[in-house]
């Protein structure tokens, strides 16, 4: 009995001494907590994923499920310019090309930073700082990782403009942001990020607070530049609209935790959880004749401090009560696979998850 | 920016003149209009009425105001002889008026004094700036801990003693306890060790005071900027965290700061009252306070004056400096 526990705990919780992956990009139950007032908020509890050179994963999952800050504890920027004396608390292993990130040196992991490993933010305008031209804040990024003079930095600068498609760029770089529109400021804000380029891209709601028409160019300009550099890409968003053009694989996060993931068409056509079917219906669709009013997730996200007990998505759970002996209150669902490189956390049986989605949710979509 | 620069400068010009024109609005039209004498008030209660009928005569008070204006601003530019009462007086541009109670015109007590005053302000203003700026933000990095609590405890007692406590502590401690300043106010022309003697105790007690506001605004700015989205993309880059405090975070912190040395260094250039008569030094403010206790009119209205051409001066050189700072504000 206590043996047969023990590997069981082993399989899902790997140590510290775990050997290096083959993997480009490997999470292994990450944990980033911040200590509040109020409690232990639970940001991210427990998420592995793995990442190949030249594929994108797309991130899901709405407002507080964690995606951001996965991304920034990737990044290392949780423990970077962390001052007062509440520190997030981060545990798990961040294995990038053979690197752990977690134990390693912060000084390394910061010279990784914007050369190995670079990020796009949600808001480009307020991510640029408004008192340094467009330029000088590409040159200052090529030159901390590279002992070039500014001169030619400067050129790099200008080559990366045009790369991503800012018209007049010998111009535009000597440009600040508030002289910049929206797109081009995003624009400016992936140059400067492939700027030394970087094995790992992570674009942080890309298109979120852009204009609608602006959105598809900016996602084309990713996908084409993945394609130029052969990167990783992981693109976080509440959008589906935007990994569904994007991403190989998709990674739906819920309360800190995966609860589905999978190659992303199967996620698309086959999602295997409630919460992924929830994400659908509230998705408005233009590929479809006839309108149907969206189906939104019904209730508010889990408070982070009290995770619910359980299945964390069983409050807004339609089909919470359908499992034997309130388990779906009790006990935690695991990732199971229900399909090839496709897993899911749901109490739910397969065989029953395949005909709600086959006869009640897919005809609704 | 030369648009930017143009428009600040005529904005300036403007301005003085309302200056003058409101100034000597409330110092002749005001007591008109409430019946008082106004050259009983430039001669002195006790004066006789032949005196005070020769000041009357010699200000033009009965012409109208416009014509008394314009002889004041007259004045300004190109001097200024007041005559009337059967005698003349000389008073050399720039006139900024005459005192006919310590019968000496107003500009030399200014230009006697100012130099005082200034060297108060600006040497306090070096202090208080490295002290609070840098106060502020080791107390912001390090949010929460004892030498934060303590700075701001600090910073609070500096904002709320005022300078004469805070001044007659720092003499009887340092002059009159261990005997470290002469205390007295030394010209600098007759000797530098003297003068910086007389005036490191003014300007530690003025500085302590600033010290503490800035302190307790840098570190509320420096911690808002922290937050910043831009200050996460600095790092996201890989810049050193030095880098990002120092370079990064500080151009913005700097901006409110700029904005209120601004206002402070121009409303003491036109004298810092509490801390000259603490220490007893003769700057303007001083004789301000003289000239208020002998109801010395012209010397007021000539500080007054200053005072107000001190502040303008220091916000249009703050407006310039916060062009070259923040790109947006040439766009304004």
């Amino acid at each position: 009995m206590t043996d047969l526990s023990k590997s069981g705990a082993a399989v899902g919780e790997p140590t510290a001494a775990s050997p290096a992956p083959s993997a480009f990009l490997e999470v292994r139950d990450l944990k980033v907590h911040f200590p509040t007032d109020d409690g232990l908020v639970k940001s991210v509890d427990g998420l592995s994923f793995q990442l190949e050179k030249g594929k994108t994963l797309g991130i899901v999952g709405e407002s507080g499920s964690g995606k951001s800050v996965t991304s920034l504890g990737i990044m290392g920027l949780h423990t970077a310019g962390q001052y007062g004396k509440r520190k997030a608390q981060i545990s798990g292993e961040i294995w990038l090309d053979g690197t752990e990130l977690l134990s390693a040196d912060p000084d390394h992991v910061r010279k990784l930073r914007g050369r190995q490993m670079a990020m796009i933010f949600q808001d480009p305008l307020s991510a640029l700082h408004p008192y340094y031209t467009i330029g000088q804040q590409i040159v200052e990024a090529y030159r901390i990782h590279h002992d070039v003079d500014k001169k030619t930095a400067k050129r790099r600068a200008v080559e990366m403009l045009d790369r991503v498609g800012i018209p007049q760029p010998d111009k535009r770089v000597d440009n600040y942001p508030h002289e910049f529109s929206g797109g081009m400021r995003q624009r400016a804000m992936i140059a400067m990020s492939l700027v030394n380029n970087p094995e790992l891209l992570i674009a942080d709601e890309p298109t979120t607070a852009l204009d609608v028409t602006v959105q598809a160019q900016i996602l084309d300009l990713i996908r084409d530049l993945q394609k130029e550099f052969g990167s990783a890409v992981i693109v976080i968003t509440h959008d589906l609209g935007v990994v569904a053009e994007l991403a190989d694989d998709l990674l739906v996060m819920y309360g800190g935790r995966c609860v589905e993931r999978g190659p992303a068409e199967k996620v698309f056509y086959e999602p295997r959880h409630p919460y992924t079917w929830g994400l659908l219906g509230s998705m408005p669709r233009l590929d479809r004749d006839q309108q149907e009013r969206l189906i939104p997730v019904k209730g508010s996200p889990p408070s982070l401090i009290n995770i619910p007990s359980g299945c964390a998505f069983n409050p807004r759970c339609p089909y919470a009560d359908l499992p034997k002996d309130n388990v779906t209150r009790t006990v935690r669902p695991e990732l199971a696979e229900v399909g090839s490189r496709h897993w899911a956390a749901c109490h739910l049986g397969k065989e029953q998850r395949e005909r709600i989605w086959t006869e009640e949710i897919a005809p609704k979509l | 920016m030369l648009a930017y620069l143009i428009r600040r400068l005529f904005a300036a010009v403007v301005m003085l003149v309302v200056i003058v024109m409101v100034v000597f609005g409330i110092f002749f039209l005001i007591p008109k209009w409430a019946g008082v004498d106004i050259a009983l008030s430039f001669v002195g209660k006790q004066a006789d009425p032949a005196a005070v009928e020769g000041v009357r005569e010699k200000l033009g008070l009965g012409d109208p105001i416009y014509a008394q204006v314009w002889e004041f601003f007259k004045g300004i530019f190109a001097g200024r002889t007041y005559t009337g009462g059967g005698d003349s007086i000389q008073c050399a541009a720039p006139c900024f008026g005459y005192s006919f109670r310590s019968e000496q015109a107003v500009w030399p007590v200014l230009t006697d004094r100012f130099p005082v005053t200034l060297a108060l302000a600006l040497g306090a203003a070096v202090l208080w700036l490295i002290l609070g700026v840098s106060a502020g933000v080791l107390s912001a990095l390090k949010r929460g801990s004892l030498w934060d609590r303590g700075a701001m405890v600090i910073a609070l007692s500096g904002v709320s003693l005022p300078i004469y406590f805070t001044g007659m502590v720092a003499l009887s401690i340092f002059v009159y306890g261990l005997d470290l300043f002469d205390g007295q106010f030394v010209p600098l022309d007759e000797s530098f060790s003297g003068w910086f003697g007389g005036m490191i105790l003014p300007w530690i007690t003025l500085a302590f005071l600033y010290a503490a506001m800035y302190a307790r605004i840098t570190r509320a700015t420096m911690l808002e900027i922290l937050g910043e989205d831009y200050i996460r993309t600095a790092r996201a880059k890989g810049l050193k965290e030095r880098t990002v405090i120092g370079k990064h975070a500080m151009r913005s912190t700097m901006t409110p700061l700029l904005t209120m040395l601004g206002m402070d260094l121009g409303a003491l250039i036109g004298g810092a009252i509490l801390t000259e008569t603490a220490f007893n030094l003769p700057g303007l403010g001083q004789a301000v306070l003289n000239a208020i206790k002998n109801q010395d009119l012209p010397i007021i209205l000539g500080v007054t004056l200053i005072t107000s051409l001190a502040v303008l001066v220091a916000n249009l050189v703050v407006d310039i400096l916060y062009a070259v700072i923040d790109p947006r504000v040439r766009l304004t």
